[in-house]
């Protein structure tokens, strides 16, 4: 025999975990979320995040094109950032702005820093936080549930207060505050596919018996919200505040379990995450308490996200048997 | 029952199924049998043979190169063909005797047992050991005599025979094990023996049950010293020495330390066996139990291979391939080395064969870092191999030392849990390589 056989480096096996796969268990996961979406809002939600999502997928390729780069399409990962987009935005939203998010997240905030793995920022929340600056009045347009919203001319269709808003006053009117059912099955204005709790859990509990996320991350951030609002947010002075009700109403579920686990952009250490999971609540209720502006979840993590590098390095594990070194020898 | 373990790791499918039920067999000698000077870390073996001597089997045609390197003996009787560069599987030429087989198996008239060994001292059965040519015959391969003479301030209070085979597709310690316990089990005696121990351990996975209870029941039956046999997690690298030893005995082994530092010895399964054989009957490494295996082989086993027989000959006799394969593995697949091709030989460190076809030899494509941190957990030595990956390709050295590369036990961890199939591992070894350059240039 002198055919020659392929010479490699060892390991010569690798698991069954890749990208693609990585992805789209995200995407199974966001589903849920989706569909609560549509029941909440209507068709128009399916129409934002299919806008949203095939603007991502064309953004991602047509920059691989102009830039004669392998298409990157097929790692899935544009699929998941379109979909986080859309679900960060109102119904409401017109579909141009909608595909000037899209541009800002793959174009701008992934592909000019390198592309996937590359990117520091996260991709639909960074797009997000474009969107509120650039147009705050779609951005901050909510409507009811079930309110029949045209698909064009969103401009004037009757809104409504998010229940954060509603529990901050900031809408000036008294307003009736949705029960924690309600908030639980996702029955109340807000984001596309923020507001139903249940769903996020479900997408949530797959992808941690996937062992796509630990769950060091929605863990520490929701007990640091819970615990904050609780000791600040109440209006009877400290620890009044309705913890349960900060939970789950507006981002802070999908943030928890979709955002401040992305991969990229948060900490890989397990000790950094959960600096990175606390750092985030503790600005998520810094934002609601003090801010003046009753969200406060994508703010936290964007800026969480900035500081991540600097967390890897102060946390890197410990050289294996370095700490408790034994004695040479014990004669 | 928590069984005892390590910090990291993987769990890649042990696909033992296959070899653990298949019985050692016995194969032939080939024609033409090869020793490499190198098939142990150190100084290579230097010839005492010249080309036309006949050699009988058993009968020792290299000397040892050095304190840290291991003597060679021929397992066939025959003439000694050549002495020239050949093939070694590591794909380099090497020196080596090339001796034909005259298939009378005249067996070499020195070779006989010491006896009693509790009457010998250890620097003694060291010595019988030594000229054995014994070595991790695990994979490592370092010589075992140089193992069992740690400086004279180190305190050994364990001993620990290494039965954890943790290499998916590997059986043959197993088969040892439910077939030759006993000589295991002497082994481990005569090494607690050297150190004055009255206790020894056997660490098994949990996923080789039928090993743990025959173990047990043998050693229930030794008189005088007690031998306790130690299930561990099935997990990958638990068969790593330093692994092994922080499964067993708590302690870890430090950054440039050796387990002697801590106070253990460790030596693989054959190895032990090597040892009885040698010390009761005086026989040197000839032979060493090959696992077959992959998707190529026709039928995949356990066999006692004569070390010096060319693997092709090994596939001949085993019925060869389904399929053709494009790559060949010699040892495990986390660990173990891609062969450039069959006319190479067994060698001391040879514990598996492993053939796969097309589609399993071709690497994955590498995708890009997404910092998911999967490798960071995997690491058994808490090393961050995303990082020494990235520093690597840019030939960063003194990050690479910053990120303590000198640590990586090569294990492979990292690069089997990577989404993104990243080659950290091969980054690391041309790193470490480049490293070494560097200093040698400097001294
Ligand atoms: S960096 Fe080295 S020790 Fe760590 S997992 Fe990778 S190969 Fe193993
Ligand atoms: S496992 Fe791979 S993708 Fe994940 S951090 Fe390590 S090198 Fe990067």
């Amino acid at each position: 025999m002198d055919n020659l056989l392929v010479v490699s480096h060892s390991p010569h096996i690798s698991g069954k975990n890749t990208v693609r796969r990585t992805m789209l268990d995200v995407i199974i996961a966001l589903i849920p979320a989706f569909i609560a979406g549509v029941l909440v809002f209507g068709y128009r939600a399916a129409v934002v995040t299919v806008t949203c999502v095939l603007s991502c997928v064309i953004f991602e390729w047509l920059w691989n094109k102009i830039m004669k780069k392998p298409t990157t399409v097929g790692d899935l990962s544009a699929i998941v950032t379109g979909m986080l987009l859309a679900f960060n935005v109102p119904v409401t939203l017109p579909l141009w702005m909608v595909v000037i998010g899209a541009f800002f997240a793959i174009v701008i905030v992934k592909q000019f820093f390198g592309g996937i793995g590359h990117n520091f920022m996260n991709p639909a929340l960074a797009a997000r936080a474009f969107l509120l600056a650039s147009w705050a009045l779609a951005m901050t347009t909510w409507v009811a549930p079930h309110t029949a919203v045209p698909l064009w001319n969103t401009a004037d269709v009757v809104t409504s207060a998010t229940p954060l808003a509603a529990y901050a006053g900031t809408e000036g009117t008294v307003q009736q505050l949705p029960s924690y059912l309600d908030l639980f099955l996702g029955n109340v204005g807000g984001c596309i596919g923020e507001t139903s709790a249940l769903a996020i859990l479900i997408g949530g509990i797959y992808l941690l018996a996937r062992k796509v996320i630990k769950l060091r991350v929605p863990l520490t951030y929701l007990a640091t919200v819970a615990l904050g609002t609780w000791i600040f947010a109440g209006h009877d002075g400290l620890f009044t505040g309705d913890a349960l009700y900060q939970i789950l109403a507006g981002g802070v579920m999908l943030g928890a379990f979709f955002m401040a686990t992305d991969y990229t952009t948060t900490p890989y250490t397990p000790v950094g995450q959960i600096i990175f999971g606390i750092g985030c609540g503790v600005i998520t209720v810094l934002i609601r308490v003090w801010g003046g502006y009753p969200e406060g979840c994508s703010y936290s993590i964007l800026l969480m996200n900035i500081v991540t590098p600097l967390i890897d390095r102060v946390t890197a594990p410990k050289r294996y048997g370095a700490s408790k070194r034994r004695k040479e020898a014990k004669a | 029952m928590m069984l005892k373990t390590f910090h990291g790791g993987v769990h890649p499918n042990d696909m033992k199924a296959p070899t653990a039920g298949k019985p050692i067999v016995e194969l032939d000698p080939s024609k033409e049998m090869v020793y490499p000077m190198t098939q142990h870390i150190g100084a290579p073996a230097t010839p005492i043979v010249n080309v036309g001597d006949y050699v009988f089997a058993g009968q020792k045609i290299a000397e040892a190169g050095g304190f840290v390197s291991a003597c060679i003996h021929s397992a066939v009787s025959g003439t000694v063909k050549a002495i020239e560069k050949r093939m070694h599987p590591n794909g380099l030429m090497v020196n080596s005797i090339v001796i034909e087989d005259d298939e009378q198996d005249k067996v070499c008239p020195d070779l006989k047992g010491c006896g009693d060994y509790t009457k010998l001292t250890p620097k003694e059965i060291i010595d019988v050991i030594k000229e054995a040519g014994i070595v991790g015959l695990g994979g490592a391969t370092f010589p075992t005599h140089v193992k069992l003479s740690p400086p004279p301030e180190a305190n050994i209070d364990y001993v620990i025979i290494n039965g954890a085979e943790c290499e998916p597709y590997l059986t043959s310690d197993y088969r040892s094990m439910l077939e030759i316990p006993e000589q295991i089990i002497g082994g481990l005696k005569i090494v607690m023996h050297i150190f004055g121990l009255k206790e020894g351990y056997i660490g098994i996975e949990d996923n080789k049950e039928l090993a743990i209870e025959t173990m047990i029941a043998v050693a229930s039956k030794v008189k005088d010293v007690s031998i306790h046999v130690v299930p561990l997690k099935t997990k990958y690298p638990q068969g790593g020495e330093k692994q092994l030893i922080n499964a067993i005995t708590g302690r870890k082994v430090g950054p440039g330390q050796l387990p002697w530092q801590v106070g253990a010895i460790v030596c693989n399964v054959d190895t032990s066996r090597a040892i009885y054989q040698a010390v009761t009957r005086g026989l040197p490494v000839m032979t060493r139990i090959v696992t077959t295996g992959g998707d190529c082989v026709k039928n995949p086993g356990n066999y006692k291979v004569r070390i010096g027989t060319t693997l092709s000959s090994v596939y001949e006799q085993t019925g060869g391939f389904v399929k053709e394969p494009a790559k060949v593995i010699m040892g495990g697949p986390m660990m173990g080395m891609a062969l450039p091709n069959l006319d190479v030989p067994a060698i001391k460190g040879t514990s598996g064969l492993l053939a796969f076809g097309e589609e399993a030899a071709h690497g994955f494509e590498e995708n890009a870092c997404l910092r998911c941190g999967k490798c960071v957990y995997a690491c058994p030595m808490r090393l961050l191999p995303n990082k020494l990956d990235e520093a690597a390709r840019i030939d960063d050295f003194k990050a690479l030392e910053k990120l303590n590369i000198v640590d990586c036990i090569e294990c492979g961890s990292c690069a089997y849990s990577c989404p993104s199939k990243r080659r950290q591992v091969q980054q690391i070894k041309v790193a470490k390589d480049k490293l070494r350059a560097a200093q040698q240039r400097s001294k």
